[in-house]
């Protein structure tokens, strides 16, 4: 079948299996390997990137699926150069260690802060539960996401994570 | 030439933001699986869903006839070159070992073991031929339970090897002079503890899944391979498969996670090894998690017969150890040695005057165990932390107390312990003291007595481990003591650039550890230069010729020596040279702050800086006779002794007993590692590490089936605790600084998983004691822990009935039971 996704800001436009996965697509087609795949039954997470502006896990979803949308990984984060804060915050608050979770963790922290402005401990944990961390404990994580919230500044994401919807919105995902 | 002498705060001790994280964040990664290369193929694995059979059949035929697939391949293909997976480790003259095939021939031993081969234009169509291979399997008696393994009459995994046990290993302090009779102890104790503990099976679980590339294209065999040990794979690809090791170059790109999981020569490497080789083409293999969790090498997995014998004032007297431990189907590179490793460590930090260890390895048709973070010192601490608990409460004392009796006091240092290791140094004291302040433990001492009179249906418990590990693994005479296969050195480089910046050769082969941060930062000291400037290689066998590689919290300890004494070579070059531009002699130039200058000249006197001296050394115009124009030096540095980190760990839980739930309410460890290099990563590999401590306390149990099926073969079923699942951490240390080093360090990677397993399990059985339990057995599920609540039993939940059965669970259904030779666990 015949896709057109705009991923990272970039079209597309692709022939793919009906069953492609989205990460495989992602990974395979387009070379985009930041995005990795931690597991089979979508528990870890690491796959996670924004499909029109919500988290998804891409190994849940079928490259067709994604046809006319867009999305946007870890790769399409940092602006002319300049992280987006949620990356700065992990870095700053040493939230990753072998790095393999982390472009999950922090397309999740995103999704996270956009319907979530500023979440206590709690509401970050919960908010994370579906991504897998085996390094760091996730003590600096939750961490960074409140680093996050507190530096986060309208418009700081990418314009494919600029959709309005009816959610409370926050920094990268305005 | 630089005339003034800059103030350099020192690199060591400085919380540096990480020099990795500038990749990993922006997604500018190269695991192992983004590697592309013209004309590569990918692998698929057919595995054996039977743990103990005879394959009579395998028909790849429709297989082969499959659009996209280039070739399929059994056992008998390889049969005559795929020699045996290689154990390292030979515990004793007389152990039993197997031939380990990376694919079966005729026989598979454990389910998930390789039984053929696909290769693919894609993963995809490799995929869709694994179902089109026909195997028929001819079933043979499995063995699960290894108590029951090494019963008399018991069926055998390996028929002719006679028997299920592959080796005993005694220690005996009276035998070895390093201590009394434990039996003598055991006969004149006033009080005696008889404990038997189970440490349950382990996945390492890594979150990048093992991946390898091999390209045969060029003159060198290239292997790419997530894998802690690139230089070790190297050395064992050339002995077992026949290829000379300089055609071999093996590079651990970035690696994601390893634990000791990534400790192991794999089948999977041989595998892909064995087909570029054939068919002359790059290959790719990426495992599924649910392979990784199957057929990777698991962790622990041992049941520990303990007797404790003390003095009714609670002095411990004597401890007699009695292991089993399950290697699974295989010894795989350091499977017989991980319990070895604790051997040294169920005295801990206590002053006992008679030990007596003994462990017998036992093999069973499960996936092969071998290291996993901290690799039998986890297990020597949990027993022994329980039993000082257990002590406490048969002689009346407080748990603290009874440590604080007789633990090493900080004046008895050194000390050469009952089982002849000689700890440095500790000051277990400072460490208990501030971990109490911290923890508020008198307060919830009064809070627990409170909830008790009052009956309160959440009880409260506090849980103490005060642990001691040997890490810095390992002199190499020790290794050769104890007959492992190498030793235990590290090698490092360092290479002046013209241009006056520093790249360093480290043979440790960092996952995630931040070693490039760490070892700039050390450099950066030593040399004087800017830590921006220092570049670490490291996980290509081609730039990082030598080395042993990173695990058993020895890279800083053993490593990073190999780095300092590096740069010790490099200055002394230098000084030669410095001494000539200066027009003085040798003896009369220092080194400070990156620059050298005639001694007791002044800051303002002449100086010319390393840098200065690298671009001299590049040009070679003005150099003294006879010497060479090269600043580089490498040096290999072989740890005289282990270093000896400790610490106290507090944690309280408040227990459901309604429900059996269990909250960690506060966990504060207070570690000492002596001197630290950079806090922020230390602080990274603690909380990490109490996070798989407390995962194997609460959460995770690889469960095998009756017939021999992993029912935790996904991340649905084996429970890897997420973000929600876990405490915020009180961490803090003191610092007593190792004498075995010039920097003072002592490991840290494995720290919080030795010593946080028993902490959680003391505090949840001292909350609820007085329901009459004394035990519950690992994980502690709300299950188990209210069963023990009502009836005592310590096993409540049984294993393989409550953790599988989530999304993706492996069936076991779809074919017929094996043959049961023991169901694990109790029947509901």
């Amino acid at each position: 079948m015949r896709i057109t996704v705009t991923v990272d800001g970039t079209k597309f436009t692709d022939d793919v299996e009906p069953r492609q996965l989205l990460v495989h697509y992602l990974r395979e087609q387009l070379g985009k390997v930041g995005t990795v795949v931690g597991c089979d039954t979508s528990n870890c997470g690491a796959c996670t990137v924004h499909l029109d502006g919500h988290s998804v896990k891409s190994c849940s979803v079928l490259a067709v699926q994604a046809d006319g949308s867009e999305v946007t990984t870890v790769e399409g984060l940092a602006r002319d150069g300049k992280l987006h804060p949620v990356q700065k915050a992990f870095h700053d608050n040493h939230a990753l260690q072998c790095g393999f979770c982390t472009p999950g963790m922090i397309m999740q922290s995103i999704d996270l802060l956009a319907d979530n402005p500023d979440p206590d401990e709690k509401a970050v944990r919960e908010g994370l539960e579906g991504n897998l961390c085996r390094c760091t404990g996730y003590q600096n994580i939750v961490r960074a996401v409140r680093d996050a919230a507190a530096h986060m500044s309208g418009g700081a994401g990418p314009e494919a994570e600029q959709v309005a919807d009816e959610q409370v919105k926050a920094g990268g995902a305005q | 030439m630089t005339s003034t002498m800059p103030a350099i705060e020192p690199e060591v001790g400085k919380a540096r933001l990480r020099k990795e994280d500038a990749r990993l964040i922006v997604g500018n990664t190269r695991w192992t699986d983004n590697i592309v290369l013209p004309g590569m193929l990918h692998l698929a694995l057919l595995r054996s869903p039977m743990a103990h059979a005879k394959i009579t059949k395998i028909d790849t035929s429709a297989a082969k006839e499959l659009p996209g697939v280039l070739a399929v391949f059994t056992g008998a293909d390889f049969a005559d070159e795929q020699g045996s997976l290689p154990c390292a480790w030979p515990i004793t003259p007389d152990q039993k070992a197997p031939n380990a095939p990376s694919i079966a021939v005729d026989t598979v031993n454990f389910a998930g073991e390789v039984v053929a081969i696909v290769v693919g234009r894609t993963t995809y169509a490799a995929h869709d031929a694994l179902e089109a291979i026909d195997i028929d399997y001819d079933e043979l008696p499995i063995v699960l339970d290894m108590a029951a393994a090494v019963e008399d009459g018991a069926d055998l995994v390996y028929p002719d090897l006679g028997t299920n046990k592959s080796a005993t290993w005694i220690f005996d302090s009276g035998e070895a002079g390093s201590g009394g009779d434990v039996e003598q102890a055991i006969a004149d104790a006033e009080i005696l503890i008889e404990r038997t503990y189970r440490q349950q099976r382990l996945i390492p679980a890594f979150m990048e899944p093992r991946s390898v590339v091999v390209d045969p294209t060029s003159a060198q065999f290239t292997m790419w391979s997530a894998t802690q040990i690139p230089h070790i794979l190297r050395v064992m690809l050339s002995m077992s498969l026949g290829v000379p090791e300089h055609k071999v170059r093996v590079i651990a790109p970035d690696v994601g996670g390893g634990f000791g999981g990534k400790l192991q020569v794999c089948p999977e490497e041989f595998i892909a090894f064995l087909v570029a080789r054939r068919l002359g083409k790059p290959v790719k293999y990426t495992e599924s998690r649910s392979e990784s969790l199957q057929s990777a090498h698991h962790g622990r997995d041992q049941i520990q017969k303990l007797t404790l014998a003390a003095t009714k004032d609670g002095t411990v007297t004597g401890l007699k150890v009695e292991l089993l431990a399950d290697m699974g189907a295989y010894l795989r590179l350091v499977s017989p040695g991980v319990p070895i490793l604790g051997a040294f460590m169920y005295n801990s930090i206590y002053k006992f005057d008679s030990y007596r260890f003994v462990c017998t390895n036992v093999f069973t048709n499960k996936t092969p165990t071998d290291a996993y973070r901290g690799a039998g010192r986890p297990e020597a601490t949990f027993a022994i932390e329980r039993l000082m608990d257990e002590l406490a409460v048969e002689v009346g004392m407080d748990p603290l107390a009874v440590r604080e009796k007789n633990w090493i006091k900080n004046t008895e240092f050194p000390y050469d312990t009952v089982c002849g290791l000689t700890y440095d140094t500790g000051n277990y004291e400072a460490a208990t003291a501030k971990a109490k302040e911290l923890f508020g433990y008198d307060a919830l001492r009064t809070e627990q007595k409170e909830r008790r009179d009052r009956g309160d249906s959440v009880q409260l418990g506090i849980g103490i481990s005060t642990f001691t590990e040997m890490c810095g693994l390992a002199p190499s005479r020790v290794l050769g003591a104890l007959s492992y296969g190498a030793g235990g050195w590290e090698h490092a480089a360092i290479r002046m650039l013209p241009t006056g910046k520093v790249e360093v050769v480290t043979g440790s082969s960092p996952h995630g550890q931040g070693h490039e941060t760490a070892w700039s930062q050390i450099v950066a000291d030593q040399l004087g230069v800017p830590f921006e400037d220092v570049e670490v290689l490291h996980g290509d066998t081609q730039s990082s010729h030598k080395g042993m590689d990173t695990y058993g919290s020895r890279s800083l300890t053993v490593g990073a020596m190999a780095v300092v004494a590096a740069a010790d070579k490099v200055k002394a070059k230098a000084a030669k040279i410095a001494a000539h531009l200066l027009e003085a002699g040798e003896d009369d130039v220092e080194f400070a702050a990156g620059s050298y200058r005639v001694r007791g000249a002044g800051a303002d006197a002449k100086a010319v800086s390393i840098q200065d001296i690298a671009l001299a050394v590049f040009a070679a115009h003005d150099l003294p006779d006879g010497v060479e124009p090269n600043l580089d030096s490498e040096a290999t540095f072989d740890p005289e002794n282990f270093s000896f980190p400790h610490g106290t760990h507090l944690c309280a839980t408040e227990v459901d007993t309604e429900t059996g739930r269990v909250t960690i309410r506060s966990y504060v460890c207070v570690d000492d590692i002596g001197k630290v290099v950079n806090p922020i990563i230390v602080e990274g590999q603690v909380h990490g590490g109490l996070a798989q401590g407390i995962a194997q306390a609460l959460y995770e149990e690889a469960v095998h089936d009756e017939t021999g099926t992993l029912t935790t073969g996904t991340l649905a079923d084996y429970l890897v605790p997420s973000a929600a699942d876990l405490p915020n951490f009180t961490t803090d240390r003191t610092e007593t600084p190792a004498t075995s080093n010039v920097l003072g360090v002592k490991g840290v990677g494995e720290a919080g998983t030795i010593a946080s397993t028993p902490a959680v399990v003391n505090s949840v059985v001292d909350a609820v004691r007085h329901f009459g339990v004394s035990d519950i057995q690992m994980p502690l599920t709300p299950m188990r822990v209210w069963q023990a609540i009502r009836t005592g039993q310590t096993d409540a939940g049984g294993l393989g009935h409550e953790a599988g059965g989530g999304l993706g669970s492996v069936s076991t259904s779809a074919r017929p039971a094996g043959r049961k030779t023991h169901t694990n666990g109790e029947a509901q």
